[in-house]
């Protein structure tokens, strides 16, 4: 059975990769924080008939990075399929972010994807099959006010997918980018239903993003039916995007 | 270790993870021209060659090789 390390997979958008992704290969649930809420991902794929662990990783420290990868290793020989998931918000206007504000956000969203798939890829290399997907967020492509560092984040997973996807395509390894939309999640539960209405206003369906909505895409990249498509950004954003 | 020893390790990895015709591997052959290993195939060889050898090696000392006995006499002074 094929391995798959899902970074952030303990809840939101990630919970909902991970479970899916548990239909057809051992997932390692990655946590950075709370290893009981990514117990329960574990358990509800164990309870589906899947086969699933966790393990802890803080992606923006390399040696944390190193750690989570040579234990993954250790038990099950490889990576297969990675997802880079985890993420962080610090948002400011931009003329009163703190520098600090903008470097955590870059170190873990972008530089904490970096390690993770340096890591993965050579494990994949080796097997001459591999499938990463990068969770970006529509912000990567359009901007946001607010959120200059996240943004700036989420179009840097951009290049640094592309890249992986020609530097890679000779191994059968591919590399996409999921671009979700306003989805329901803790990171978006500070919207108000005021919010929310002018949120649905500007979409073509008529309603907020479920988790779902993601992960039945990121599973379809993940397999091997998807194997001709690599190095594309695929908003998943009721159309806020067109 | 002896130079043949290095030799036939090296020959080894090229058959084995890169499914090269053993008997092209031979110390005269061009990585690129001979061998038609790309770019990417060199960066496996290489950390093949790291985790056999448990070695490191710098891009800059790469540079010039560019046959495999230039490769095993680079493994050999590391090792």
């Amino acid at each position: 059975m094929k391995t798959a390390f899902v970074t952030g997979g303990s809840r939101g958008i990630g919970k909902s990769i991970a479970l899916d992704l548990g239909k057809k290969f051992h997932v390692v649930v990655g946590y950075s924080v709370s290893n009981e809420k990514a117990k329960e991902v574990s358990d509800e794929i164990l309870n589906n008939g899947g086969s699933s662990s966790t393990v802890q990783i803080n992606i923006s420290e390399s040696e944390s990075v190193d750690k989570a990868f040579s234990s993954i290793e250790k038990e099950h020989t490889s990576v297969d399929v990675l997802v880079n998931n985890a993420g962080i918000t610090k948002d400011n206007i931009l003329p009163r972010m703190k520098e600090d504000e903008w470097l955590e956000v870059i170190q873990t969203n972008l530089t904490g994807s970096f390690y993770t798939s340096q890591r993965a890829i050579k494990l994949m290399m080796k097997n001459k099959w591999g499938r990463i997907v990068f969770i970006s967020s529509v912000v990567g492509i359009s901007g946001n006010q607010g959120q200059a560092n996240y943004a700036a984040s989420k179009a840097g997973l951009i290049g640094l997918s592309k890249s992986i996807s020609k530097e890679m395509g000779s191994r059968n390894i591919t590399s996409n980018v999921v671009a979700p939309g306003y989805i329901e999640t803790d990171m978006t539960s500070f919207l108000d239903d005021q919010n929310k209405e002018n949120i649905i206003e500007q979409l073509s369906i008529k309603r907020i993003g479920k988790p779902e909505d993601i992960s039945n895409i990121v599973s379809f990249l993940c397999s091997d039916e998807s194997e001709y498509i690599t190095g594309q950004v695929i908003p998943v954003d009721g159309g806020l995007t067109t | 270790m002896e130079t043949n020893e290095v030799f036939e390790k090296v020959k080894g990895l090229f058959v084995e993870d890169l499914g090269i015709d053993e008997s092209k591997v031979t110390m005269e052959a061009k990585l690129e021209e001979d061998l038609e290993i790309d770019s990417l195939g060199i960066v496996e060889v290489v950390m093949a060659f790291e985790d056999e050898f448990e070695i490191e090696i710098d891009d800059e000392e790469l540079s010039d090789v560019s046959t495999v006995g230039q490769a095993v006499s680079l493994l050999h002074s590391k090792i």
